[in-house]
């Protein structure tokens, strides 16, 4: 498939150039997707261990506490940053705004492939703190000063340092990448393609690029300033205080300032994770309920809507930091129209899925299962952005409940969901679809069971953070056998995913062969002459969009669905 | 804007370089934007509190501000040239542009050095270090500013066809970096704590 252009480009000659230096943004994604699912298996080992000291403490005998913070505080930092940012953005952006706004790629493929090798190096950083004297940082994930740089917190030396150094790699690498999926979908559209025929995917996409672009530079701004006090001495953050009977250097520094900074990133992080899986869900859930997303105008202003509103909630995870009450009343409001948006999204959902034809395939399995997990992990969001309610469950499960539904199992879902939807475009082949029910039943019924007692043993009153639980007379007996249950549960559930890597790496080679576009999808990715996609992506001629992406079950039409390519009789020349 | 543009398909605009480096470099400015902002934030917010010891600005800034002026007085010169077509004198203001810039920063590093002769370490006050952060990361802004120049120059040399639009490109980010500059010149210059508790305070007490 050559096709000529004065740039310059040509498909790649050697094994080098086209799997390792690789410009296109098809390899780039896969390798952003592996190196994701890789360090996220990290995260997801790191889990379970901690489950098993809440559970059963002292059965493992090196989990002590200083391990425990650091398994805490890498298995956030992993997840959210590593994996969920990573793989959203780097993975499924890289792979599907390209091909589905009709291009040939993305329009600064050099600095596309800089960005990888950047995430990678940050990845590599990250891990290398595992293995440096004292351990990764065990100050959580929040990385609050003055604990996180001092003695005492495990990992306070290189630790911590190998950390902030990570994030500020990995911030350079998500710019690059993130300039690039917003400009090629602005500039690299094919003819036709107007902003209001964007797939919803796309749109979910560069509206969290866009918040990546303009968040990251409070974690960065955050980031080298703890640094500076770490290293050099300085006292931005750190206030003076003793140690270990010795005054420290440090004075007047405001720990209150890290925490605005670090949530200004914090907040709208969560729906860099959560606009992406928006809208892949929407085009999962049109595409195998044959039918058109339901109010796709609406669903694009409330993705709009709420990237606009999610920078001015960050204090809300500062309630119990104290503050003005104005601010409180503020920040509070703010946190509930949010769900004005949100709503929106799940009614027209749930209305795009009334009286359509239900294929439930795998990858709608866990569509519909992202939104009942965000559904109900978000109405927990809706007692704690109240001020009130906020301060007494702040500090306890529930809220570990709220926000591992909510932005942890309910984005990951829809990553599953995306990928067993996309894998046969990406490898010409099929998932195995039995496995892929079990994977999909023993995560949804098994997320359900850790998180469900959570709230209740928050309720309770069981405090989070804590290493153990023994001996503490407000919590009840009960409340260790509802952990060990937990427990048990979240080991399954970490196990079934190995099944999932299994089945990724099985079906690569030996997965039944996909047609071109097996789930008869209207969108461009479906529609590329070769599939896998050939560098390049459109052989000869770009393709043009005659119409809106969702064109499912058109009374008349011979099939049931219309490309989004498909020219209308007597116009064009066809596909 | 509307989906007729399929720039790698040859589809060009007339100063040579696609519309993707315009759009792409106004975005990054966006991001640099945010991020100097939210440093001068921290900025009137750290203030506010009673250890902050103001430090005299070395006289060395001033120099280094005409310096980045002319630096981006050049650039501009430059683009009208290449809109011109007058390539001999472009590569020259080019050249004169870029000397300028890293005299900027050759600038900035003796101030550094002349306050700490007189012992404003980093470390000493809270005013020394966002002193040091702020002129830090913007002559790092310059630096990497100055990567681009160089290739735009390698560009120039070679004729090619693009470079006229990489000379565009260069002199917006130069202005960019030039209206930070007056802004933290501003800012470290005049504001006290008692205007910034009047900008934005309360928020950390």
């Amino acid at each position: 498939m050559a096709y000529s252009h004065g740039d310059g480009h040509h498909p790649p000659q050697s094994f080098w150039t086209r799997y390792v230096w690789s410009q296109d943004h098809k390899v780039i994604s896969i390798q952003y997707t592996i190196t994701a699912i890789v360090i996220g298996l990290v995260g997801l080992v790191l889990s379970n261990l901690m489950r098993l000291q809440l559970g059963f403490p002292g059965l493992v005998p090196f989990i002590d506490p200083a391990h425990y913070y650091q398994f805490v505080t890498m298995h956030g930092m992993i997840m959210v940053i590593y994996l969920l940012t990573a793989l959203f953005l780097g993975g499924f952006g890289n792979y599907l705004i390209p091909l589905m706004v009709g291009a040939r790629d993305m329009v600064f493929p050099f600095l596309n492939m800089l960005s990888y090798w950047v995430y990678l190096l940050a990845v590599l950083v990250l891990v290398a703190s595992f293995f440096t004297p004292g351990g990764p940082t065990g100050a959580g994930w929040t990385l609050y000063p003055p604990q996180a740089i001092l003695p005492g917190t495990p990992g306070d030396g290189a630790g911590i340092i190998l950390m902030l150094v990570s994030l500020l790699i990995f911030i350079v690498a998500a710019t690059m990448g993130g300039l690039n999926y917003v400009t090629t979908v602005l500039q690299a559209r094919t003819e036709g393609m107007t902003l209001m025929r964007l797939p919803l995917t796309v749109w979910g996409i560069f509206m969290a690029t866009i918040l990546a672009l303009l968040a990251f530079p409070a974690l960065f701004v955050s980031g080298v300033m703890m640094l500076l006090d770490k290293t050099l001495g300085t006292s931005f953050f750190m206030p003076a205080l003793m140690s270990l009977g010795q005054a420290l250097g440090y004075k007047g520094g405001s720990p209150l300032l890290f925490q605005h900074l670090f949530w200004f990133f914090g907040h709208p992080e969560v729906y860099i994770v959560a606009l992406p899986a928006f809208g892949i869900v929407s085009d999962l859930i049109s595409t195998h309920a044959r039918k058109n997303i339901f109010g796709y105008r609406l669903m694009v202003w409330a993705i709009v809507a709420i990237g606009v509103l999610s920078v001015v909630v960050w204090a809300h995870h500062m309630f119990v930091s104290g503050m003005n009450p104005y601010f409180g009343f503020f920040f509070a409001t703010t946190t509930l129209i949010i769900a004005i948006p949100t709503a929106i999204k799940v009614y027209n959902w749930v209305l795009t899925l009334w009286r359509g034809n239900i294929h439930l395939t795998v990858p709608m399995l866990f569509a519909i299962g992202f939104i009942s997990m965000f559904a109900i992990g978000g109405l927990t969001g809706l007692f704690l952005g109240n001020v009130s309610v906020d301060i007494p469950l702040s500090n306890t499960y529930f809220v570990v409940a709220h926000f591992h539904m909510v932005m942890g199992v309910a984005p990951i879902l829809v990553v599953f969901g995306g990928i067993y939807h996309w894998f046969p475009k990406v490898t010409g082949r099929m998932l195995n679809d039995t496995l892929g029910q079990l994977h999909f039943w023993i995560t949804f019924i098994g997320t359900y069971l850790i998180y469900f007692p959570m709230h209740y043993l928050g309720f309770l009153g069981m405090p989070r953070r804590y290493y153990a639980y023994e001996n503490y007379q407000f919590i009840p007996p009960s409340a260790q056998v509802l952990n060990e249950f937990i427990t048990v549960v979240a080991l399954i559930v970490g196990v079934a995913q190995f099944l999932f890597v299994f089945n990724l790496a099985w079906s690569v080679f030996k997965g039944r062969a996909a047609s071109s576009n097996p789930w008869g999808g209207t969108t461009l990715e479906w529609q590329t002459p070769d599939t896998p996609p050939v560098h390049g992506n459109w052989g000869e001629t770009l393709p043009v969009v005659y119409r809106w992406a969702y064109e499912y079950s058109v009374p008349g039409e011979a099939r049931d669905f219309v490309p989004q390519n498909l020219a209308p009789e007597g116009e064009g020349e066809g596909e | 804007m509307m989906g007729t543009v399929i720039p790698m398909d040859g589809v060009r605009s007339q100063s040579g370089r696609s519309r993707p480096g315009k759009v792409g470099l106004w975005v990054f400015l966006a991001v640099v934007t945010m991020l100097f902002t939210l440093l001068l934030f921290a900025y009137l917010m750290r203030m506010q509190f009673a250890d902050w010891r103001a430090l005299p600005l070395p006289w060395q800034l001033w120099l280094s501000t005409v310096l980045l002026a002319a630096s981006s007085t050049a650039l501009f010169i430059a683009h009208r040239c290449v809109q011109r077509g007058r390539w001999r004198e472009v590569r020259a203001f080019v050249l004169a542009g870029g000397a300028c810039a890293a005299a900027f920063v050759a600038g900035q590093l003796w101030a550094w050095q002349q306050l700490a002769e007189q012992h404003y370490l980093v470390a000493g006050n809270p005013a020394n270090s966002f002193f040091y952060l702020l002129t830090g990361l913007h002559g790092l802004h310059v630096l990497g500013g100055l990567i681009g120049l160089a290739l735009t120059m390698a560009r120039l040399r070679r004729g090619s066809e693009q470079a006229g639009g990489y000379v565009q490109l260069c002199a917006r980010y130069w202005h960019f970096l030039f209206a930070v500059w007056l802004v933290l010149f501003t800012v470290m210059g005049t504001v006290t704590p008692a205007l910034a508790r009047s900008i934005c305070g309360g928020l950390l007490s």
